[in-house]
């Protein structure tokens, strides 16, 4: 053993790198991506890291991995497993043989989601068994118990984390690479009867993972990471409090200034360790329940008591105690504590509450395109092309979804990955007067895009696609993806074209144009806009992250009218005032050239070096 | 030994830099650290935060209102949004150079920052102001902002860390091309927040 800090989504990487994974293979989604770019950069030599294209490819190439005896993490976000939904419901059914551990991170607030579904909903929905860790320890132990109980009863598992976990750091204790376990694969062996999906294999499945689960939740009541503590508390002797993952640490830290009372520790919200449960609320008059995004842990405590007739009350986001949305904090959860054990809060801090209703209105600071953002200029080109038209601009999951904010205002859908496809057809077949277009990454085109563009030359579909290819997984990070000729095994490959695919699905105007020639661009848009059917345009340069500038332009003042057309149209951080005129954050400026080249009076330019 | 310290600013100052190296300097030391702060869409200009938790007896990375030792401030809004999580009698270190948002801009405001240094400093006994922005500009980098605020902080004593413990660990966290420079940032630091 030594110490490392290190990051949740690391420590779980760690872990799984010591229980001998043998294969990795996720899609980046905020807060889990840090777990495969840390397999990928500790990895011994043998183990095998891929970006899939999206979850559920990933999902299978790990099925086929666990078919030949090897240890498999499966990674992604909450919304990724939506994606993965196909194959791991029926992977349910016909199990695995190497241990597969299904990573997926959720996202209370949401803080970087569209939902704030549960996994460990999906967890029960699916019938496979859940570990969700608290800390990031936790993670790292728990990572390997999650392998040796996949392996034991022949399923997948979640490893369900939240982002405090995730992307909480934290000095903690881990194996020397002379403890890792070494996982040699048996191989995959022909099994009709096992690997081939029918319905009289899953109905024969279907009764053992009832059985299996039964024996789980048994089994789970003395899993050393359900906790059952302060049972014999003497300042609440008849009030508990339930709680799981992240939540824990709010709880424990609480108790610290409110005193001991007795609680439940969920680890794993499924199978539900009920035998444990049934000691907790034992005794008890009521129960505050403490989680994040659905009341799971709550409703499997109601449906116990009932079952046992325990006179127990049981408070939490269905009693609406505890918030039912959000994220929950050291603060709310005080608050629900005080309230629940009857105490009275600690004291303040240095502002009073007539302190805090002084404070001066604070900067508003949603997130917004980098400076020098080639989106911005893609975006603005189309909004200038198509002015006093009627349109509808489709936008999509990504660093472009923040083309929403103003003054750029091009975003006028987005649902999830791929969606603006559909979108824009859906819009395009019931309105056909108006202009649709559908703004895709270049990482989403190949996640989740191209049977869009399929069904819309398929079903005669009218509409524009623009792909916005800065030659990255921006948002995420900056991963590889097919169109960057890079692996995560760190091989150069053949870069996969967007064009050829487009010009191979069949679209005949398919130009590629560098947004930052604004010019061209807006004359591109035009003219793609004017044809009938399926168009694409995308726009090519790389993102401001990858290929760094030294360039940075000035505004001259002597020609500069402070019309601040340049300020009111694109919206740059990197454009600011400063004592009534408009100048150029030397820090932010990339020299981008899409300000200077809207100045109606070209007082923007230079490309002086710092 | 405990502490609890929040840092924050606007995405991209450098704050998670800043939170590594007191992470590391605490490490060195044997202290257990804890720290949770802001990854993905909010570090495109947005608010963003760390806080560490330095000491044994700590299971939460996150710290409560109220309770924070030092706020290490890169922005003087972003200071202020963070000043109900500073404990009575805690300590404020920010720099003075504001960063206007797009928002502002797009308002025709005129945000500069000082009506929050003005607050911050009726509101809090313990404040050093350090003009980052001048600092820079003499020492030739707009790139240590961090390490002025760093400096500023150790020197202050609220950080329950020495000069020596962030001296130790730029060496061995950060590119040698840079340590001189830094060490530059941490001697400002220290005579201008005398």
């Amino acid at each position: 053993m030594h110490q490392e800090f290190l990051m949740g989504n690391e420590a779980i990487a760690m872990g799984a790198i010591a229980a001998g994974v043998n294969l990795v293979a996720g899609y980046p989604g905020t807060p889990s991506t840090e777990v495969l770019e840390t397999v990928a950069k500790r990895r011994p030599q043998d183990t095998y890291v891929e970006w899939s294209i999206n979850e559920k490819t990933a999902m299978e190439v790990g099925a086929g991995a666990a078919y030949t005896g090897a240890r498999v993490m499966v990674t992604m976000k909450q919304v990724g497993l939506n994606v993965a939904t196909d194959p791991l419901m029926s992977l349910e059914y016909i199990g695995v043989k190497g241990g597969m551990v299904v990573l997926v991170a959720d996202d209370p607030g949401p803080i970087s989601s569209q939902t704030e579904q549960d996994t460990r909903h999906f967890s029960r929905f699916s019938k496979l068994p859940c570990f969700d860790p608290s800390t990031v320890q936790e993670a790292y132990e728990m990572v390997q118990d999650a392998f040796e109980y996949s392996e034991k009863y022949r399923t997948p598992v979640f490893l369900r984390s939240t982002t405090r976990v995730s992307h909480g750091y934290a000095s903690i204790d881990v194996k020397d690479e002379e403890d890792y376990k070494k996982n040699t694969p048996e191989g995959f062996i022909k099994d009709t009867k096992r690997w081939v999906i029918f319905p009289k294999l899953s109905y024969q499945a279907h009764i053992n993972i009832e059985a299996r689960n039964v024996e789980l939740a048994k089994e789970f009541s003395s899993y050393d990471k359900n906790l059952l503590l302060n049972m014999e508390s003497k300042a609440f002797p008849k009030k508990g409090i339930a709680t799981g993952g992240f939540n824990y640490t709010y709880v424990s830290e609480t108790l610290k200034t409110l005193g001991d009372a007795r609680f439940l520790k969920v680890s794993t919200p499924h199978p539900f360790p009920e035998e444990l449960a049934v000691k907790f609320l034992t005794g008890l008059d009521e129960v505050i329940c403490i989680e994040e995004l659905d009341p799971v842990i709550e409703r499997e405590l109601i449906y116990i008591a009932g079952k046992y007739q325990l006179p127990v009350k049981i408070y939490g986001k269905l009693t609406l105690d505890v918030k039912n949305s959000g994220e929950n904090s050291l603060d709310s959860v005080m608050g629900n504590l005080t309230k629940f054990l009857g105490v009275n809060p600690p004291e303040t801090g240095a502002l009073s509450e007539d302190d805090k209703a002084e404070m001066p209105e604070l900067p508003v600071r949603p997130p917004v395109l980098c400076a020098g953002c080639p989106h911005r200029a893609s975006f603005y080109a189309v909004k200038q092309a198509m002015k006093g038209k009627k349109t509808l601009f489709a936008g999509d999951i990504g660093c472009y979804t923040m083309g929403n904010a103003m003054p750029l205002d091009m975003v006028d859908t987005c649902l999830c990955m791929g969606a603006g496809l559909g979108i824009a057809q859906g819009v395009d077949h019931i309105e056909p007067d108006t202009s649709c277009f559908a703004f895709v990454g270049d990482s989403t085109f190949f996640a989740a895009a191209i049977p869009g563009v399929i069904n819309a030359v398929y079903n005669q579909a009218d509409m524009t696609l623009v792909v916005l290819d800065n030659s990255t997984t921006a948002m995420t990070g900056h991963q590889p993806h097919p169109g960057t000729g890079q692996t995560m095994m760190g091989d150069v490959v053949n870069k996969v074209s967007i064009e050829k695919i487009l010009k191979g699905i069949g679209l005949e105007f398919v130009e590629t144009v560098d947004p930052l020639d604004y010019k061209k661009s807006v004359e591109t848009v035009k003219s793609a806009a004017a044809l009938p059917g399926v168009k694409a345009i995308i726009f090519k340069s790389p993102c401001i992250a990858i290929v760094k500038s030294d360039k940075c332009l000035a505004v001259d003042n002597d020609k500069c009218i402070n019309c601040r057309k340049c300020i009111r149209e694109i919206g740059c951080p990197a454009l600011i005032i400063r004592d009534d005129k408009v100048v150029i954050d030397d820090s932010l400026c990339t020299g981008c050239g899409l300000c200077s080249q809207i100045c109606p009076v070209g007082a923007i330019g230079g490309d002086h070096h710092e | 030994m405990s502490k609890n310290i929040v840092l924050c600013g606007v995405g991209g100052q450098g704050t998670i830099l800043a939170s590594k190296l007191i992470s590391g300097a605490a490490m060195n030391r044997g202290i257990p650290v804890k720290s949770a702060e802001t990854i993905g869409m909010a570090q495109r200009g947005g608010s963003v935060f760390s806080h560490l938790r330095l000491g044994d007896d700590v299971d939460c990375p996150m710290i409560a209102s109220g309770s924070a030792d030092i706020i290490i401030g890169f922005e003087p809004g972003e200071t202020v949004r963070m000043l109900p999580y500073l404990r009575k009698g805690g300590q404020v270190i920010v720099s003075s150079r504001p960063v206007m948002p797009v928002t502002a801009a797009l308002a025709g405001s005129n945000y500069n920052g000082s009506e929050m240094l003005d607050y911050i400093r009726k509101k809090v006994d313990k404040v050093i102001v350090i003009d980052t922005e001048k600092a820079c500009r003499e020492l030739g980098s707009a790139k240590i902002v961090n390490l002025l605020l760093l400096g500023a902080a150790v020197n202050s004593g609220a950080l329950g860390l020495d000069e020596e413990d962030i001296r130790k660990v730029i060496l061995t966290r950060i590119p040698k091309k840079f340590h001189d420079l830094n060490f530059k940032a941490l001697e400002y630091a220290k005579k201008s927040s005398l």
